[in-house]
């Protein structure tokens, strides 16, 4: 390879890297924060310690997570231009007002009520509290709406217009750009799965507690209503991202055909290809194990309709076929582990078992983390199967990139890795260590965390500062 | 000539303003948290900015993102210009970041954050003051796109202008601690304003008189007759302001010392408009020819119109509400 494609390669590699990890804590604090805000909720409404305690609980895990996420998120705002410098300029009018109102309306708002959120409960009292908290909570999803309908538009892109200098303008509407056609799909597809992230990490930690104590009222509340969460939200999601990949097929056929593995067309009805092994070099799918015509079923229900193939779609223009395939199956499976503990939780409950089943206990805790492995997987389908372009169709990746050094980029690649790992491992261990402790019956409120209440703890910091 | 193009170069001036006044304080007490008591002074010095930081560091998301939208051209040339000085910038904020957490969360490790606070707040200052003494000294433009190599940056300038950032923020740092704390941190925080006071204004004339021999372009602005007139009162201005700074001092004065000195960079931010203005960089590119066609950017005043006093008005809200001395306590 030229210089050059390893300096593309390498910027991929890091952006792909960087926001695979950022996206991992906004998947969770979304979700959180909307949990947390219920909670308060239900303690302003009907007083009851437990929810208080809940709250408590959880907000000093929000606090590890969110700060994760936003430093992690900074780093976002520059990567655009450090390494996709072509694209930045050429996508800057219409991209860039909507991160604009993104920085406007998001995330001053979260930023702007987190201290309050945090540390503000005695100074504010409880209903101004509250009201922090849920503009917290809207402010992430705001966040979501905005980067999301950004992202949306580098699939679907509608309502621009090209310039004399190359660039993408904006056309009459901005409506038309904001709400471009997979956007509203893509907004809810990806909400959903940050409601089902967090529910299963609350149900995760739920389990293991009452795992070890059957009694702990904390624990019994978290299981429940976090079963409750994704009881409702599994099945939904699964709709929804049936619709989505419809419309993913109307937009980006290749997409589809990438995740479908059909690399030949089938006039007759496809099949729907459940595994196998996809080779590019020869456009077979080896090993396959396939339902006859299922896949014209699914996607256009109708068993004998046509169905186009990448024999269709020059080479050049072809996404990798083998990671857009597999990452597929793994959110498809995860979406149906995850509807498999909805019915599951909903029978426990019937039978009044729901916190007597170890065995369901045990698969909530395996459970876990399913969530955010369904999220990065989804992402890598949707935008390595949006490759090889960035802005689908128009503008391809190998013409957006900076005129970039290889070893400036290895550098900066090497220490996004090294220090991601460290510093957000680091992070991750803390929270399984907040986690691991049980829900208390009077949860200290942020205890040992910056801002201590008067006489509830005795300063630890005092004693522990160790030597600097 | 007043155009929207003019209003986005004024709301990103005023977000960079905002974010050198917001963060500059923060990031100088990371500066100068060893110097700090292990225990209670370093708690209460975290303490004191802890429910703000992260609202503070907003204000660059905002001004790059701003740069993005109205100007995308000069965004997609002084990034990659800047490669080293801005991934430097990330990683020390991604440290100093999760430090606030980080260091509550692992006592047994809390040395360590310590100093990855303070790590992370001098790797993200030098690199800030580095990427302005880039700026400065003028970068190679070939094209729509960045045509110089990767140590463009690298000189003895833009060191010196790092330098500068750093005493500049330390001194922001004390002064805010001067106001918000009491006792033995607060004489010490005096004490380093004091000194950092003689240091920022050491740096920022070396800094200015070697930019004079930078360009042309700034010379022509700040000597020549009669503009001179009108700049010399910049220099004139400092000298009352620093006056002012020492005077509130050594009155003992808890906030007045902070906001001589948010005035001290003031007018070195005024400095650095005369000598750019109208260009988005220096004498390179101006805000016309980087600018993003009309109907973004008036797209986005709408947004900013409407939001950016709303944001000023919670952010007022929630430094009034973090009001007062911080104890030992925290907010109590
Ligand atoms: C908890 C997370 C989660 C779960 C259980 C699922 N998904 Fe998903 N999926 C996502 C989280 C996600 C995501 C992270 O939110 C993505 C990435 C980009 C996007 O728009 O949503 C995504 C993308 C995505 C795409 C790509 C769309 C495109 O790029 O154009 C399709 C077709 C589906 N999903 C379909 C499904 C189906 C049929 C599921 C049910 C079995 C499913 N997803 C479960
Ligand atoms: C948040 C979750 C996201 C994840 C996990 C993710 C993941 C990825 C991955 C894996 C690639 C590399 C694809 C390849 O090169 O084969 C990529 C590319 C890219 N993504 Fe995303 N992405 C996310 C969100 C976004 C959003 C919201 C945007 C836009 C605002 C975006 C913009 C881009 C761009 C510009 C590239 C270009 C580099 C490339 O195509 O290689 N991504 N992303
Ligand atoms: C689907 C994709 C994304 C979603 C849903 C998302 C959402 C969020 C959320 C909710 C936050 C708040 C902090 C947190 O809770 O962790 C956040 C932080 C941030 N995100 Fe993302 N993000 C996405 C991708 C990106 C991308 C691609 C960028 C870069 C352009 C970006 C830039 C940022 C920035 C700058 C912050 C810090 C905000 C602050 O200072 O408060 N995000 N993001």
């Amino acid at each position: 390879m030229i210089e050059q494609d390893w300096a593309i390669l390498l910027a991929r590699a890091q952006f792909a890297f960087t926001v695979s990890f950022h996206f991992l804590f906004p998947a969770f604090s979304i979700g959180l924060a909307s949990f947390l805000a219920v909670l308060e909720g239900l303690w302003l409404k009907t007083g009851e310690g437990v929810y208080a305690n809940l709250y408590r609980y959880w907000i000093k895990i929000f606090a590890v997570v969110f700060a994760m996420g936003v430093v992690s998120g900074i780093v976002m705002s520059y990567q655009f231009g450090t390494n996709w410098a072509v694209f930045s300029d050429k996508a800057g009018p219409v991209i860039g007002p909507l991160m604009a109102y993104e920085v406007l309306t998001a995330f001053f708002l979260e930023a702007g009520f987190l201290g309050v959120m945090l540390f503000g409960i005695n100074k504010v009292g409880r209903k101004l509290h509250f009201v922090a908290t849920l503009a917290v909570a809207l402010g992430t999803f705001v966040s979501a709406f905005w980067i999301l309908s950004v992202n949306s538009w580098m699939q679907t892109p509608v309502g621009y217009e090209i310039a004399a200098n190359g660039q993408f303008v904006p056309g009459d509407s901005w409506l038309t750009i904001i709400f471009n056609p997979s956007f509203p799909y893509r907004l809810a597809h990806t909400v959903l799965a940050a409601y089902l992230t967090t529910a299963f990490i609350v149900g995760g930690v739920g389990g293991w507690h009452l795992l070890k104590d059957r009694a702990n009222p904390g624990a019994r509340k978290m299981f429940s209503m976090a079963m409750w969460m994704a009881a409702l939200v599994a099945p939904v999601q699964i709709f929804a991202g049936d619709a989505h990949g419809l419309n993913t097929l109307e937009h980006q056929p290749a997409k589809v055909m990438a995740m479908e593995g059909h690399y030949q067309s089938h006039p007759h009805g496809a099949p729907l290809i459940l595994f196998g092994i996809p080779d590019s070099d020869r456009q077979k799918v080896d090993y396959a194990i396939e339902i006859p015509n299922a896949s014209s079923l699914i996607l256009k229900h109708d068993l004998h309709a046509p169905l186009k193939g990448l024999d269709t779609v020059a080479r050049a223009d072809q996404p990798p076929v083998i990671i857009v395939f597999f990452a597929f199956r793994v959110m498809i499976g995860i979406g149906f582990a995850m509807l498999g503990i909805c019915v599951w939780s909903l029978l426990a409950r019937l039978r009044g078992k729901l916190y007597d089943w170890p065995l369901l206990h045990r698969f909530a805790i395996l459970m876990g983390p399913s969530g955010l492995v369904a999220v990065l997987s989804g992402w890598i389908v949707t935008e390595t199967g949006r490759q090889p372009y960035t802005i689908y169709g128009l503008l391809r990746t190998a013409q957006s990139a900076s005129p970039l050094d290889a070893p400036a980029v290895a550098a900066s690649l090497a220490a996004f890795v090294l220090v991601y790992f460290a510093v957000f491992g680091m992070g991750i261990w803390y929270l399984l260590r907040l986690m691991k402790k049980p829900p208390q019956a009077h949860e200290a409120p942020l205890d040992d965390a910056p801002i201590r209440s008067a006489g509830i703890t005795p300063a630890p910091a005092m004693i522990e500062g160790g030597a600097a | 000539m007043i155009d929207l193009t003019v209003i986005w170069a004024c709301i990103i001036g005023f977000a960079i303003v905002a974010y050198v006044v917001m963060d500059g304080f923060d990031l100088g007490i990371g500066i100068l948290f060893p110097f700090f008591k292990v225990g209670q002074d370093r708690d209460t010095a975290m303490n004191s900015i802890a429910p703000v930081w992260d609202g503070n560091e907003t204000w660059l998301v905002m001004g790059v993102g701003g740069l993005f939208a109205a100007f995308p051209l000069a965004y997609a040339i002084v990034l990659p210009a800047l490669y080293a000085p801005m991934i430097a910038m990330l990683l020390g904020l991604v440290f100093r970041g999760v430090a606030f957490e980080f260091r509550w969360r692992d006592p047994a490790h809390r040395a360590f954050w310590d100093k990855a606070f303070t790590t992370g707040s001098i790797v993200a200052t030098m690199a800030q003051g580095i990427a302005l003494g880039a700026l400065l000294q003028g970068i190679t433009v070939k094209g729509r796109a960045y045509g110089g190599g990767w140590w463009e940056w690298l000189s003895p300038f833009s060191l010196l202008t790092g330098v500068g950032l750093l005493v500049g923020y330390a001194l922001l740092g004390a002064c805010w601690l001067n106001w918000k704390t009491e006792g033995g941190l607060q004489r010490q925080a005096v004490t380093y304003a004091g000194r950092l006071g003689i240091g920022l204004l050491l740096v920022v004339a070396l800094v200015s008189m070697a930019t004079l021999g930078l360009e042309a372009q700034y010379y022509r602005r700040w000597l020549s007759f009669p503009g001179v007139l009108a700049t010399a009162q910049v220099p004139l201005a400092t000298v009352i302001v620093t006056f002012l700074f020492y005077r509130s001092l050594r009155l003992k004065r808890h906030a007045q010392p902070f906001f001589w000195a948010l005035s001290l960079f003031g007018l070195c931010l005024v400095g650095l408009g005369v000598s750019i203005w109208p260009d988005v960089i220096p004498a390179r590119v101006t805000i016309w020819q980087a600018a993003a066609p009309e109907r973004s950017q008036l797209f986005m005043l709408v947004g900013a119109a409407i939001m950016v006093p709303v944001i000023l008005a919670y952010t007022g809200w929630s430094y009034w509400v973090f009001r007062g001395k911080v104890g030992t306590e925290g907010y109590h």
